[in-house]
């Protein structure tokens, strides 16, 4: 299957006769240079692809062309120089009808300022794309109720924009780009105008419709975290150049150059970075049917005071401490001596770091980590949790400054107060 | 003898309109003809239908225009102000010079609409239009009436041809404007959403402009009067012709009464129009009051 979207080498140039733009920058001038003629290279050899169901983030200040960029992609901007194709379509080559076609067919946008139309209600606003192909009202109407529904607006479809919250008008914007039934969405900043509580609720809403409904979305912010928290990939803009793409990981880990470590630096990792990021791999762990015996071999080899005890798919069964296991062993007991007052904690893999200074606050025991089955992954020690804290992840600690004193109360404060607000205007 | 005589040469540009104009005059006359019949036909039809009922009836009537737009206070001042028209004995004047402003409102309207339209849509036509309509608005009014005496000779048609004229301007401007200043985005969405030109002009920035195109309509209608007192120089029929003879025969009580019939007159025009163009600041219309009681009612 060929990617959704493939820009290749792609060029936005504003100003007179902006192909000499184009030809001067590929010559090796900057943009300033330009600017003296009276030029503004606003995309400059653009080159990505969106690949079906992809979240693709591009990331960028504002002037560094990402606005530009995402109008590209449906056309509401052609391009100077280069290829955009939706599918296997050029999209420059195509007649004006033939785009609209597109764009009725296969790309929907949603707007910063939700951009919706103040003298129609919520239904009618979230069924104009519908309206606009020409589908009959009764069709439209049912559609434009079910997108309703999917954002959570069910029984608003007769009041007017003005009426709704900020947040709210988003969704009728996001519900008026699920209505029209296209593969491909556009979003333009389409959180940044909200504020925190209901941006992150927009962000986790988006992220389950992606899931259900198998969307690829570009989508745009100037907010690295926003751009870590729902990118798949996420592609880095500056000053009109695409400076880097990958995962959140790789940007992260591997940024490409210093603008990028820079950028970075600013990013709340306890809040990008999971458990999967952190944890770690016991050398030993052992089957609930072996005896007591075998834990002590076992915590001898590994010089380790605790062991991890699985079930037989591998679900933790729990953790077993050394004192307790001598103690059984020099009693000749057969049981493994669980210890009834030390409860193990479990977390998922994607549980960002900052949620996890809570239960390992609450337990003496090590964090275990399970994958979406409940199966057994790893363990992440206090003290583990604590260096990821300070640094943001144990190996890389040469990007960002460590921070001294890591504090668990204060990031257990982080943890649970901010993160259970969340979701608050529902 | 001025130091410039000889030095500067005199340009007959006066005498190049003439020229013009009569060039018009003599190739043109089929379409002079029609507006001629044209505005003959509506005007005094329209002023017929006006004075069809008598007085006491027709006030009332306008009382219950007013309600229906802004409030129940307007009908009652409008109730009161019209009397006092009809005790002046100016009521039948008063209706002549409002089916001109009408009239003359309608085409200026389906002039300067379109034309708001072509300009806000394309910069070029914008350049053009722009110049045109600032030379119609600062050229004295009066000097309308000479060519338009020229092309229809004396009586109502003269008068309605400089009223349109004169008043065409503001509504070009505010239709622009009003089409202009839609929010770009919310243009956007609907290219976005795969909308044609016109399908955006008709769903989206029509619809938002509104508000500021009835601001240009209101404009519209007060030039049209003030235009169609001048036009009773002409010899238009209707409260203008009052003044002018008022004028002419420094005849104050005459000019006094007319001049109130035609301030009363501006007054009810522009409070109905600007009612027209902000409904929703007007709760107590009759047409809020239905719409609340429709929305509160169970469907």
């Amino acid at each position: 299957m060929p990617p959704v979207i493939t820009a290749d080498g792609l060029y936005k140039v504003f100003g007179r006769r902006p192909s000499r733009g184009v030809e001067a920058l590929r010559r090796g001038r900057d943009r300033a240079e330009l600017r003296e003629e009276g030029l503004t290279a606003a995309v400059i050899d653009a080159s990505f692809t969106v690949e079906p169901g992809e979240n693709f983030v591009v990331m960028g200040l504002s002037g560094s062309g990402k606005s530009t960029l995402i109008r590209m992609v449906n056309g509401l901007l052609p391009a100077t120089a280069g290829e955009l194709r939706i599918g296997d379509d050029v999209l420059s080559s195509m007649s004006p009808a033939k785009v609209r076609q597109v764009r009725r067919k296969r790309i929907s946008m949603v707007f910063q300022h939700f951009a919706l139309l103040p003298h129609r209600t919520v239904g009618e606003n979230a069924a104009y794309g519908l309206e606009v192909s020409g589908m009959n009202r009764v069709d439209r109407q049912q559609r434009a109720a079910d997108a309703l529904e999917m954002v959570g607006l069910e029984g608003w479809g007769g009041y007017t924009p003005s009426a709704l919250s900020g947040g709210m008008q988003q969704r009728v914007g996001l519900a008026r780009a699920l209505a029209a039934g296209t593969d491909i969405m556009l979003m333009d900043e389409a959180f940044s105008a909200l504020d925190p509580l209901i941006r992150r609720d927009m962000q986790d809403q988006l992220i389950d419709l992606q899931q259900k409904l198998d969307k690829t979305i570009l989508f745009i912010t100037h907010d690295l975290n926003e751009a870590m928290r729902i990118g798949d990939r996420i592609a880095m803009m500056r000053d009109g150049r695409i400076e880097q793409i990958g995962t959140s990981d790789e940007i992260l880990n591997d940024p490409a150059n210093d603008y990028v470590a820079r950028f970075i630096q600013d990013v709340d990792r306890s809040r990008v970075m999971t458990a999967e990021n952190i944890l770690e791999r016991p050398a030993e762990t052992l089957g609930e049917d072996q005896g007591p015996r075998t834990a002590h071999r076992m915590m001898r080899d590994t010089q380790n005071s605790w062991l991890v005890a699985l079930h037989r798919d591998r679900t933790p069964r729990g953790i077993l401490w050394e004192d307790e296991v001598a103690d059984a062993v020099t009693r000749g007991q057969e049981q493994l001596p669980w210890a009834p007052h030390r409860e193990m904690p479990v977390v998922s893999y994607d549980t960002p770091i900052a949620e996890l200074f809570g239960p390992a606050a609450q337990h003496q025991n090590p964090l275990v980590v399970v994958d979406d089955e409940g199966k057994f992954l790893g363990v992440i020690p206090r003290v583990t949790l604590l260096t990821a804290a300070g640094t943001g992840h144990a190996e890389n600690s040469d990007v960002v400054t460590p921070v001294d004193s890591p504090d668990p109360a204060e990031g257990d404060a982080l943890g649970s107060t901010t993160y259970e607000t969340h979701g608050g205007d529902r | 003898m001025n130091p410039e005589d000889g030095l500067v040469p005199r340009i007959p540009i006066g005498d190049w309109a003439e020229s013009g104009i009569d060039w018009l005059k003599d190739n043109l006359a089929w379409l002079f003809d029609a507006f001629t019949w044209l505005m003959e036909f509506l005007v005094e039809n329209l002023t017929e239908g006006l004075l069809f009922l008598p007085a006491l009836a027709m006030i009332p009537l306008l009382a219950l225009i007013a309600w229906i737009v802004r409030s129940w206070r307007m009908a009652l001042g409008t109730l009161v102000m019209m009397l006092l028209v009809v005790a002046m004995d100016q009521w039948e004047p008063m209706l002549q010079t409002m089916a001109l402003v009408i009239v003359a409102t309608l085409f200026a309207v389906i002039i300067a609409v379109p034309l708001g339209i072509l300009a806000a849509m394309n910069s070029t036509v914008s350049a053009i239009v722009k110049p045109i309509m600032d030379f119609m608005q600062t050229m004295p009014a009066f000097v309308y009436l000479i060519p338009a005496v020229t092309f229809f000779s004396i009586g109502l048609v003269p008068g309605m041809f400089s009223t349109i004229i004169f008043a065409l301007p503001p509504g070009v401007r505010m239709t622009e404007l009003g089409i202009r200043q839609v929010d770009s985005e919310t243009v956007e969405a609907g290219e976005s959403f795969g909308a044609s030109r016109g399908q955006i002009l008709r769903g989206i920035q029509l619809p938002l402009a509104v508000p500021t195109i009835m601001a240009g309509v209101n404009q519209v209608i007060m030039l049209a009067l003030s235009m169609a007192v001048i036009a009773g120089m002409a010899g238009t029929e209707g409260s203008g012709k009052l003044v002018v003879q008022a004028i002419s025969t420094l005849d104050l009580p005459l000019g006094v009464e007319a001049g109130l019939g035609v301030v009363i007159l501006a007054v009810f025009l522009d409070r109905v129009t600007a009612a027209l163009g902000n409904p929703v600041d007007y709760k107590t219309s009759l047409i809020a009051l239905l719409k609340r009681r429709r929305a509160t009612s169970p469907a």
